[in-house]
């Protein structure tokens, strides 16, 4: 009998991918792993040296750095200034992405519906709830809205898309701000959770009248049903790799603490109004001066040549005037015995 | 087990062997105990923030609120316990029907392939089961069954409450369906060899009283088996308190409390599983920490009750 039961235990744990040897480390953000995997793979054919980043999700790379065990921690949330400064560590951005919404209705074509950050607040918190709602029509004028009830789709596990779109609806929207607020994840007025991208669209996918929310990359490869939502400017930009560089390259780096900057709403008649980048952690004062250079060259590499790479997987690569700014950042904040580790070339 | 060493034919080297073996033995078994002890307090320790900031409300409330850190486990604790008894409820008559057609009704031919079967559906990885339940299940049972449920239902009517929900198939029910397919094959394997131990004498004496396959396996069988049969049910219990991704990918991951068999719901393993790897904050780690101690006592209380019942017949 015990027998039986040994032979039927057959549930698999998958592990992250064991080290290699491997010359940096990092860990943390799962969001851009697959643009980081890329990039190492082709800086270790170039240059001989490995990179082993562990996507364990924001939280954990945190953690990781925080207690030193690794180069740089990756988070799709930027820390506040103050939780920088308190433990010593400095952040920038490497790629972006944005957050669209999805939409199953049936008629209706991908990018028909227009939408305002207050709109979507007020059905993400159960307000509006059909599609032919008078604050809908009277943005859609002319689209025949079907008479059906909405229903609300998020994700259900801790998320940086989560953050950003809670934080774009704390934005646009008091009600939303003072109910529900920001995070990774939150406690949601209505509607059900899908985990991860795949749950979220599936669940819109088969529920007809449903709307929810996925990560750009994952919106263009299904080419999924997307709304558009008002930009600062009062134009409804679409979810494309130029129009998130717009929100980028319109926001204003040199003004923004600890390169605190969300990208929601941002100026400019192309920007996409949610659009976020992920960041990278590391120490301002490295004990390690060839593995603090080690990271800061690697990403100097991609900066230079990793564009294409991430255009490739559907990430946005950074506007050329931000890498310069950050360039010039880290030769003024990363040091190891007070020199910078990084010397730009 | 020490008993189990050998006689002592050659008694000069044995009684080197011998402490030899058993202190191994002994560390083998303390080393358990220490491991299993280490995990209840480090999961205590670590849901002490929690169990100390809410108290009561822990167990009480159902607001779960990552934003302004306030949690209340409510909602999953009472999402696991739903989905878990009724996953039982449906593979328990599965599981017999299986094992008494493989040991009574079966033609030998059919027997062997069955078995292997039913065993191959146990070494089915459960992301896979997630998968193939939110792509697959899903649609299929919210327009083959929770719709015409929904709309058979009678206005007013109990059934109405009860079938409410989002047609889409992200449900308690289907969660509990996909958990029942998932721990049925634990199930029918124990129950069949437990059937096995049935003494041969008993089933043909019943035969050859007159009495029919049916007669023989509700009036000799399963009274035989009864007791062991209640460590089936823990055991198909055990592992769907405890099941995580299939149930994420199907339950709809809301932390209320539900409010009909179509309505979407949370475990204890699917909130961990969900908000772990992105949980920042020292009060929200803690609380899914807390999470999963409360779980653990849930398991060791199902343990406890199966041995209480299980001494409970003995005496019988």
């Amino acid at each position: 009998m015990l027998k039986t039961i040994a032979a039927a235990v057959g549930a698999v744990m998958v592990m992250g991918a064991t080290a290699q040897a491997a010359d940096l480390s990092g860990a943390g953000a799962t969001f851009p792993a697959p643009v980081y995997a890329k990039w190492a793979e082709a800086y270790r054919a170039q240059t001989g040296v490995g990179l082993n980043y562990q996507a364990i999700g924001s939280g954990g790379g945190i953690k990781q750095i925080k207690a030193r065990t690794v180069d740089f921690g990756a988070s799709d949330k930027p820390l506040k200034l103050e939780e920088l400064n308190g433990a010593g560590l400095f952040q920038f951005p490497t790629v972006m992405g944005g957050v669209v919404p999805v939409m199953n209705l049936p008629g209706i074509k991908p990018g028909q519906i227009h939408l305002t950050g207050g709109v979507l607040a007020s059905i993400y918190l159960g307000n509006i709830k059909k599609w032919n709602d008078p604050q809908i029509a009277a943005l859609n004028r002319g689209v025949a809205l079907p008479n059906l009830p909405i229903t609300v789709v998020h994700r259900s596990d801790g998320s940086g898309t989560t953050f950003l779109f809670a934080s774009y609806l704390s934005m646009k929207s008091p009600a939303w701000a003072g109910r529900v607020g920001a995070s990774d994840s939150v406690e949601w007025p209505t509607g059900l959770g899908g985990k991860g991208n795949d749950g979220v669209a599936a669940f819109v996918k088969q529920t007809i009248g449903s709307i929810g929310y996925v990560e750009y990359a994952y919106a263009k490869q299904n080419h999924a049903t997307y709304a558009l939502v008002q930009n600062k400017a009062g134009q409804f930009p679409a979810p494309e790799a130029a129009n998130f560089a717009a929100a980028a390259a319109g926001a204003n780096w040199a003004k923004a603490p600890g390169n605190y900057l969300l990208l929601l709403d941002q100026p400019g008649p192309q920007a996409w109004p949610i659009t976020g980048a992920t960041f990278i952690l590391v120490y301002k004062n490295q004990a390690n001066a060839a593995a603090g250079e080690g990271v800061l060259k690697f990403f100097d590499w991609a900066y230079k040549g990793g564009d294409n790479m991430a255009l490739g997987l559907d990430y946005v690569p950074l506007p050329a005037p931000v890498k310069a700014l950050i360039r010039k950042q880290w030769v003024s904040q990363v040091t190891a015995g007070g020199k910078p580790v990084y010397v730009s070339r | 087990m020490t008993a189990f060493a050998a006689p002592p034919l050659r008694p000069t080297r044995n009684s080197i062997a011998d402490p030899i073996f058993r202190t191994i033995c002994f560390f083998a078994a303390t080393l358990l105990l220490a491991a299993l002890g280490g995990v209840v307090v480090s999961l205590g320790i670590g849901g002490w923030p929690a169990f100390h900031k809410f108290g009561l409300a822990f167990f009480t409330s159902t607001t779960w609120n990552p934003v302004t850190e306030v949690y209340g486990a409510a909602g999953p604790v009472v999402g696991t316990l739903i989905t878990s008894l009724l996953a039982l409820a449906i593979s328990l008559p599965i599981a017999i029907g299986v094992a008494v057609f493989l040991t009574e009704l079966c033609p030998r031919v059919l027997a062997g392939p069955l078995a292997l079967a039913v065993e191959l559906l146990a070494g089915i990885p459960s992301i896979v089961y997630g998968m193939w339940g939110l792509f697959v299940f899903a649609p299929f049972f919210a327009l083959h069954v929770q719709l015409p449920l929904m709309m058979s239902a009678a206005p007013g009517s109990i059934w109405e409450t009860l079938f409410a929900g989002v047609p889409n198939g992200a449900n308690l029910l289907s969660a509990s369906i996909i958990l029942s397919i998932m721990i049925l094959p634990y199930m029918a394997a124990v129950f069949r060899e437990l059937l096995r131990t049935v003494p041969p004498q008993l089933r043909e004496a019943a035969f050859g009283l007159g009495c029919t396959p049916l007669e023989v396996v509700q009036s000799v069988m399963l009274p035989y088996v009864r007791r062991g049969s209640v460590g089936v049910v823990m055991l198909g219990l055990g592992r769907a308190l405890g099941e995580t991704m299939a149930v994420t990918f199907v339950i709809g991951n809301s932390h209320a409390l539900p409010k009909s068999l179509f309505d979407s719901g949370s475990t204890i393993a699917s909130t961990i599983a969900n908000e772990f790897t992105e949980a920042t904050g020292e009060m929200h780690t803690s609380a899914l920490v807390a999470l999963g101690f409360v779980l653990f006592v849930i398991t060791f209380a199902v343990l406890a009750v199966a041995r209480l019942l299980l001494a409970g017949q003995r005496q019988v």
